[in-house]
């Protein structure tokens, strides 16, 4: 068996759930300056239960990086070293944020109200910015950098749309038509986002270039973009028609948003492959020593079923709207 | 000051020193959560209900800072410690993975079903997730324990080329200073819960002395305390015993023994001085160390002496010791005349209130000041005899080194003020004023309550 690769998909696939799990608690936060202080409980609550397992898969993804590729973890997060500092403070002052502003008051409420919605942002900017770098191969000048920056705004109006999908999904009443709003607004900075970064990125990058014009490979490769287009489209009708009243059900936004982020997902996945550190280390020369990928892979298909059976039964206890404050 | 491995090592011990306060707190305090939500589901007594729901907050305020700081810890491996990852990374990797795998998702997932879930789930699934939470807090405890007694007392080890790989995983796991550390850890956590439990209480009934139920959580804490400590001391000494067999260098620093000689004496206090390589004020028990170490008061012990210029810096193993076990004789003694002095429902008096108010956080500082013989008392070695610290640190410039440390130090610092501010507040507003005027937008955790 090729075990980098299973341990590739592996991390693949727990770094595709983080960010869409931690995406829409990231993107909830970053809303929050936009609702009152009444309509701000009421998301608190739609995230309360669940932030926490969802930065698990952030542990986990850097855990594989770390046990599978350990020749990548020290380059990659060498390379990225100050941003990822920033983005440990960021997801720092947010998660004790959710505590703190429940037990505060007064000013004090204010500002841990303050630090929740910096953190998210902070913390969300840095992954995209992370994100840009990576794909650039950590090329330095003004150009890269400026090229990480797009791609980190990117990823803010990403989970932005699946924060606000989530609340469409989650509540009622006037923060939903709020919500059902900036869905929209999230979906075209998005859409700009994307666009731009796939205008350049075969530009940055040639490795890329070469990957993606390589007939007929670019043909089997265009289904990608159509169906990301699709899911765009399904978000603005959807919520359109829930917005007018009827005509769709409320997790359709946030379905199809998790389906932009699945396809885009794919398409970086695919323009990378088979690479670890873009240009330098493939998944195989960064590979760990095959007697522990066994050991983990064995402890992974034992566990990693049971972990997804929990997890489907916490948002089972907590299915419906979150209601202020109160969780009963 | 900008020497990569002196400030990799400067914001490893920040943020493991950091981290580490939290889970000491909640591995036991989840037990103990625990046996109260067993008590109310059996008893049905209000009064337990609000024991529980008070402590859920402060342990849901202190699994958050656990978390967030372990989240720092995960990245910190590669960054600071590359050569580590690249020459043991094939035994502490899949360590870690598993701790990931079988400990972390679990404590998440149902931390929620506990905290917001006591409405929504009938009480023998709440029970259940209350269980589940603890159990994987001291699931994550083994495994982590496990790759840092393997650091201390490498087993089941075997050279791969460059890279040291399992030959024989149940004893990579299971080496031997593994049961002892283990132990040791365990009770310590209970130790700081049984002292925060009683603290807080002591602090409640300060201000209000007629509260029933801060006088029945203070006497559960003392009682836990009671029997936990003098365990702790004998665990300590066996713990002790097996270092000396694995470790000598790190007990001859940890006594103060310059010089390898028979009948050493048993230092209780000195000034250990590493240029003349003798201990200056030194208050000794004669023959006391061969008598504790060997049981044989004329028994021969090897000094700092024997190991050339391969052991630890003697003053901060020597100092960090003695503040352990100081910490844990008055320990016993506080906890064993308060379990005296409040049996049978009596009122325990104003200054011995004072003195557990006091003794709060006394848990932390031994648990610090042990972590602290353990790792320094390692040096110069990363994973004892196999990889030394200057081995294995990376490649990041002192200046981003800087930036960090300077970033990490700033929002420690404001998180634990906050995290005392809050924990204060909680303790002295008691639960009985906290269930009646929720604060504004109330929390989650306590509105389960209403
Ligand atoms: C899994 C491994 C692991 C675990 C559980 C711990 N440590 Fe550790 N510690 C290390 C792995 C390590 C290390 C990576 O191996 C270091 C870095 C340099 C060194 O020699 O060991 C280290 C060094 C180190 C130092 C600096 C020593 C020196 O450089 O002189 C301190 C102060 C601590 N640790 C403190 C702690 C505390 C308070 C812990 C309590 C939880 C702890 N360590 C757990
Ligand atoms: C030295 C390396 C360590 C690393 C890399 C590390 C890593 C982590 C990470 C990533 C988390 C967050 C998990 C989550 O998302 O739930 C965490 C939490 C936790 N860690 Fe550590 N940790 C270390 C040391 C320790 C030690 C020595 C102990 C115990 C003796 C410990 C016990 C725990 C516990 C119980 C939690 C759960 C959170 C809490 O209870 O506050 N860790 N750790
Ligand atoms: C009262 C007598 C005690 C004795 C004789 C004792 C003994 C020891 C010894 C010998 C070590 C070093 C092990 C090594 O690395 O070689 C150690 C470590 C440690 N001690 Fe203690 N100890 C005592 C009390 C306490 C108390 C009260 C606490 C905390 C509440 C505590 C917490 C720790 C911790 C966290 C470590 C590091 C982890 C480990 O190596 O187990 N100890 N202790």
């Amino acid at each position: 068996m090729d075990l980098p690769l299973v341990f590739m998909a592996l991390m693949g696939a727990a770094v595709l759930a983080y960010v869409v799990l931690d995406g829409y608690d990231l993107g909830v936060g970053m809303l929050m300056p936009a609702a009152t202080p009444e309509e701000q409980s009421v998301m608190v609550s739609s995230i309360g239960p669940f932030w926490d397992a969802n930065e698990t898969w952030l542990v986990l993804g850097v855990g594989i990086l770390l046990v599978a590729f350990p020749a990548a973890h020290g380059v990659v997060l060498g390379a990225l070293y100050l941003p990822v500092v920033a983005m440990l403070v960021g997801l720092m002052f947010r998660g004790v944020a959710f505590e703190f502003r429940m037990k505060a008051q007064g000013w004090h409420r204010e500002l841990w109200n303050w630090l929740f919605w910096a953190g998210s942002f902070v913390a969300s900017f840095a992954q995209g910015l992370m994100l840009g770098r990576y794909i650039t191969g950590f090329e330095p000048g003004v150009g890269y950098l400026l090229f990480a920056m797009v791609v980190g705004a990117s990823v803010c109006g990403g989970y932005v749309l699946l924060g606000a999908t989530w609340l469409v999904l989650k509540t009622e009443g006037a923060l939903q038509a709020k919500a059902l709003a900036w869905s929209r607004w999230g979906l075209l900075w998005v859409a700009l986002g994307v666009g731009l970064v796939s205008l350049a990125t075969p530009l940055v990058s040639e490795t890329v270039r070469a990957k993606w014009f390589d007939f007929p490979g670019t043909l089997a490769l265009m289904a990608l973009p159509a169906a990301c287009v699709w899911a765009g489209v399904i978000v603005w009708r959807s919520t359109g028609r829930l917005a007018a009243g009827g005509g769709a059900r409320d997790w359709q936004p946030f379905a199809a948003a998790v389906a932009i982020f699945a396809i885009s997902f794919l398409g970086l996945a695919y323009s990378l492959f088979p690479y670890v550190v873009i240009d330098r280390l493939t998944l195989w020369e960064a590979a760990a020593h095959p007697s522990s990928l066994k050991v983990v892979l064995a402890g992974a298909l034992v566990v990693l079923p049971f972990i997804v059976a929990y997890t489907v039964i916490s948002y089972r206890v907590f299915r419906g709207k979150a209601r202020g404050g109160l969780y009963d | 000051m900008d020497d990569p491995l002196l400030l990799a090592r400067a914001q490893f011990g920040l943020n493991i020193a950091f981290h580490i306060l939290f889970p000491t707190l909640t591995i036991a305090l989840a037990w103990m959560l625990l046996g109260f939500r067993v008590a109310y589901h059996r008893t049905g007594d209000a009064g337990w209900l609000k024991t529980y729901k008070l402590w859920t907050k402060i342990f849901a305020l202190t699994f958050a800072m656990g978390v967030v700081t372990g989240i720092v810890m995960s990245f910190q491996f590669g960054t600071n410690w590359p050569g580590f990852m690249l020459r043991v990374g094939a035994i502490a990797g899949p360590l870690l993975g598993y701790e990931i795998l079988t400990a972390f998702f679990l404590e998440a997932t149902f931390l929620g079903v506990m905290l917001f879930g006591m409405n929504r789930v009938p009480p023998w699934a709440h029970i259940a997730a209350t269980a589940l939470v603890a159990a994987g807090t001291s699931l994550s405890a083994f495994w982590i324990l496990a790759l840092n007694s393997w650091m201390q007392t490498p087993a089941g080890h075997v050279l791969d080329g460059n890279q040291w790989i399992a030959a024989d995983w149940v004893a990579v796991i299971f080496n031997p200073s593994f049961p002892y550390r283990f132990t040791h850890m365990m009770i310590a956590s209970g130790l700081t819960a049984a002292f925060v439990v009683a603290g807080l209480s002591a602090w409640r009934l300060l201000k209000a002395p007629a509260d029933a139920m801060a006088r029945r959580t203070l006497r559960v804490g003392v009682l836990v305390a009671a029997v936990l400590a003098p365990v702790q001391a004998v665990v300590g000494d066996f713990h002790g015993l097996n270092t000396l067999e694995h470790q000598p260098a790190k007990i001859a620093a940890m006594e103060g023994i310059w010089h390898t000689e028979k009948g050493v004496p048993l230092v209780l206090f000195a000034i250990p001085n590493e240029k003349t390589r003798t201990n200056d004020w030194a208050i000794e028990i004669p023959y006391g160390a061969s008598l504790i170490l060997k049981h044989d008061p004329k028994a021969e012990l090897q000094g700092l002496d024997a190991f050339g210029t391969d052991h630890p810096p003697v003053g901060p193993v020597f100092f960090s010791f003695r503040i352990m076990v100081g910490i844990g004789v008055l320990m016993i003694a506080a906890s064993w005349y308060a379990a005296w002095a409040t049996r049978r429902a009596a009122a325990a008096p104003r200054w011995l209130l004072w003195t557990l108010a006091g003794f709060t956080f006394s848990g932390w500082v031994a648990t610090l000041a042990g972590w602290m013989v353990t790792e320094i008392g390692r040096q110069p070695w990363i994973v004892h005899g196999v990889l030394r610290t200057a081995e294995a640190v990376g490649d990041v410039t002192g200046a981003q080194l800087g930036v960090s440390l300077t970033g990490y130090a700033l929002t420690y610092a404001t998180m634990f003020v906050a995290y005392m501010v809050v924990l204060t507040h909680l303790a002295g507003a008691g639960a009985e004023s906290a269930a009646a005027k929720p604060l504004p937008g109330a929390s989650p955790v306590g509105a389960a309550a209403d």
